[in-house]
């Protein structure tokens, strides 16, 4: 609803310009019902809503706990919300039209879908942050590796500083590796044009269907088997380029093509080069949204794990040299003491992925700070 | 007393011609075009090299195993059998679960947010959906494989017990034993679809509530004006305009949800078998046969590896690039203007 706001309570001026016209005689007017409320909510639609939500809770117990063996929370709740929208099909269709009916329906139905997104997305940052928990007040978690560190050692021995290092210098190295060449081709894709420029935006946009875990087996065969480079930051490094250089590139493409061109033909009118254009009209105008773009694209290559998982190798001390030597990384981290089973391990790799989650909420923040419209800077 | 003076032109000379205008860029412009132009070609090479160079890894697999590469379900690289039929129908299945999870929800977000959300509440879940597109899928494979799954294998053995007559619920046990076998249930395609529909979803979603929100106003008005409910106004106006950006978003959640390897990963039990039984344990899927694969691969396997991957890879370009076409017919004028 953009432009009718039903919400909104009569003025108080209303009656304000308003003209009284006098009765000298004849019959009484029909005394006023005052305003006509657009959008409150009836006390009868209150109770239908209510009632039905009762009803449905109740009924899906007894089914669920008492009559059949569904007793689950989650089969609960289906069992509740589709009871819940038929109880309210039947109790509206007593007292409104049909249209009525399929409204409150499709009303229920809908916001029930969007509850659980809104479910799943909650449970998943509460699920990593509440299991991860017993592990990220611990200094060591922050400041030691894993050298030495074996199963049954506590929380407060070893911790997630090399992976946290190893994905800051990987991902570091795709920035710089991919972010001039993201935004070259995407100036060159915008302002210059042409047949040639056509032929890139082709490619690129078909690059982006390329999946992660064939870019990193792309790297894997090209430098670590045929030129024999050994499993490193810098082989993860170019698997994650890879991936995000055709992501970042269309991004920026996108952002780009949305500079108003009324901008741009001023800035030409008035004599400007078409250099000079792009650099102090263009790109000023699109900063927030390259920002945005650069920032998405970096925090999908941070989470990125399968084109990492085939060419970095895990190590489990601080490596700082990307080159020659194996470097762990946050998702990688979190995949393989995931799966190594033991209960101490899985506990680390919750912290690295709270860690994790923690690093694409910031970066998230980030780019929508940057990307906030004008008006409230 | 004023006059006009109109000037007279020199006898001697020449009769009009155009002005010479040359188009080509100079000085700093021509560094400017020449410079992008080789940014633009290297991003160029780069791309389309790694499609290239997938493409050149197919031709000796195809040629050595022939059609065969595309019937055989089992990959036993020693005993000389080499196929995706199994891996592929794994990852159609888990893209459809995927799906058949994500649609729904998307297409209800997105209502959600464009139609019944408050206003003011708007731009913070818009963002909220571009949070959950953000979250890695590493994440969500946690989710789903220590959360989720205890959960979602109950529901598996529901849809069993009541629906096993159909035969894609089918599970290979008893569903009303007594103690009812809670691990033919897990590491399924169906509890891998789930957590993927996770990750899909936020990208369907936003595609689609893009297009809900420029239906134009106007006809959404004429609607309610008309004495149309909300859910008329959807029915009428918003689903009709958005159609494109319905099926566009889905296909673009499609194409993600068949290249996702790590939540997939973590979650199915490997498999090779040529079933389509999403909730049975096992299956399989491209990216995951490559993951669980590469390391032991000798030359030649690692070709049949890059081939598959290229397999999937042209799998998800055809998708996307119609669900490109589509968004693109739903929507009018590219560019914006001052």
């Amino acid at each position: 609803m953009t432009t009718v706001d039903l919400d909104r309570p009569p003025a108080e001026d209303a009656t304000a310009g308003r003209t009284y016209v006098r009765h000298v005689d004849g019959p009484r007017p029909a005394p006023s019902r005052g305003r006509r409320q657009l959008s409150a909510v009836t006390a009868s639609e209150r109770a239908i809503g209510v009632g039905s939500g009762f009803a449905a809770l109740a009924l899906a117990w007894l089914l669920c706990f008492q009559l059949l063996p569904w007793g689950s929370p989650l089969g609960f709740v289906v069992v509740a919300f589709v009871l819940y929208l038929a109880i309210v099909t039947v109790t509206t269709s007593v007292v409104s039209p049909g249209p009525a009916v399929a409204d409150r329906v499709a009303a229920a139905a809908i916001t029930g879908g969007a509850a659980v997104v809104a479910i799943g997305l909650v449970s998943t940052i509460v699920f990593i942050f509440v299991r991860a928990a017993p592990a990220l007040p611990h200094l060591s978690m922050y400041t030691h590796d894993m050298a030495g560190v074996g199963p049954r050692d506590p929380l407060t021995q070893g911790g997630l500083l090399h992976a946290i290092v190893g994905s800051v210098i990987q991902v570091g190295i795709a920035i710089v590796v991919t972010v001039p060449l993201a935004l070259g081709a995407a100036v060159y894709m915008t302002e210059v044009g042409g047949r040639f420029a056509r032929v890139i935006r082709t490619v690129v946009e078909a690059m982006t269907a390329l999946p992660s875990i064939v870019a990193g087996l792309f790297i894997y065969t090209v430098l670590l088997l045929q030129l024999g480079m050994s499993k490193s930051g810098f082989a993860a490094a170019m698997a994650l380029s890879v991936m995000m250089l055709p992501i970042i590139a269309r991004a920026a493409d996108v952002v780009l093509r949305v500079v108003p061109s009324g901008l741009r033909e001023a800035s030409l009118a008035l004599g400007a080069s078409r250099w000079r254009t792009v650099w102090h009209v263009v790109l000023p105008t699109a900063r927030p949204g390259l920002a945005t773009a650069l920032i998405l694209g970096v925090a999908r290559g941070v989470g990125e794990t399968s084109p990492v998982l085939l060419t970095s190798g895990a190590s489990t001390f601080l490596v700082t040299n990307p080159f020659g030597q194996q470097m762990n990384s946050l998702p990688l981290f979190v995949f393989s003491t995931v799966r190594s089973g033991e209960p101490l391990f899985i506990q680390r790799g919750f912290a690295a992925a709270a860690v994790l989650l923690a690093l694409v909420l910031v970066l998230f923040a980030l780019a929508r700070f940057l990307a906030r419209p004008r008006g409230r800077r | 007393m004023t006059s006009t003076y109109v000037p007279t032109r020199p006898a001697d000379r020449l009769p009009d011609e155009p002005r010479p205008v040359n188009r080509a860029a100079t000085g700093g412009d021509r560094a400017f075009v020449l410079g992008s132009g080789a940014i633009g070609a290297s991003v160029l090479v780069i791309t389309s090299g790694i499609g290239l160079f997938l493409a050149l890894q197919a031709v000796p697999t195809i040629a050595r195993y022939g059609p065969t590469f595309f019937t055989q379900n089992e990959w036993a690289p020693d005993e000389g059998k080499v196929g995706i039929a199994g891996v592929l129908l794994g990852t159609f299945t888990v893209a459809v679960v995927a799906m058949a999870f994500a649609f729904p929800l998307a297409l209800a977000t997105a209502l959600f947010i464009s139609e019944y959300a408050p206003v003011r509440l708007k731009s913070f879940l818009v963002s909220m959906v571009d949070l959950m597109a953000a979250v890695p899928s590493i994440i969500y494979g946690l989710w789903g494989f220590l959360l989720l799954q205890p959960q979602a294998s109950r529901l598996a053995r529901w849809l069993h017990q009541y629906l096993g007559w159909l035969p894609f619920f089918h599970v290979d046990t008893d569903p009303n034993a007594a103690q009812w076998d809670q691990t033919e249930y897990t590491a399924s395609a169906f509890v891998a679809g789930i957590a993927v529909a996770m990750m899909v979803l936020p990208m369907a979603s936003s595609v689609m509530r893009e297009v809900f929100s420029q239906a134009p106003a106007g006809e959404r008005e004429g609607a309610l004006a008309l004495g149309s409910t909300r859910w008329g106004v959807i029915r009428s106006v918003v689903l009709p305009f958005g159609k494109g950006g319905i099926i566009g978003g889905t296909m673009l959640g499609l194409g993600r949800a068949l290249g996702e390897t790590i939540a997939v990963l973590l979650i199915i039990s490997p498999s090779f078998d040529l079933k389509f039984r999403p909730l049975e344990i096992g299956t399989n899927t491209v990216s995951a046969l490559i993951a669980g694969r590469f390391g032991e691969a000798s030359p030649g396997q690692l070709r049949a590896l890059l081939t598959a991957g290229f397999v999937l890879f042209l799998i998800t370009l055809v998708i996307n690039t119609l669900a490109a076409m589509v968004v693109a017919r739903s929507r009018s004028g590219a560019g914006t203007d001052l």
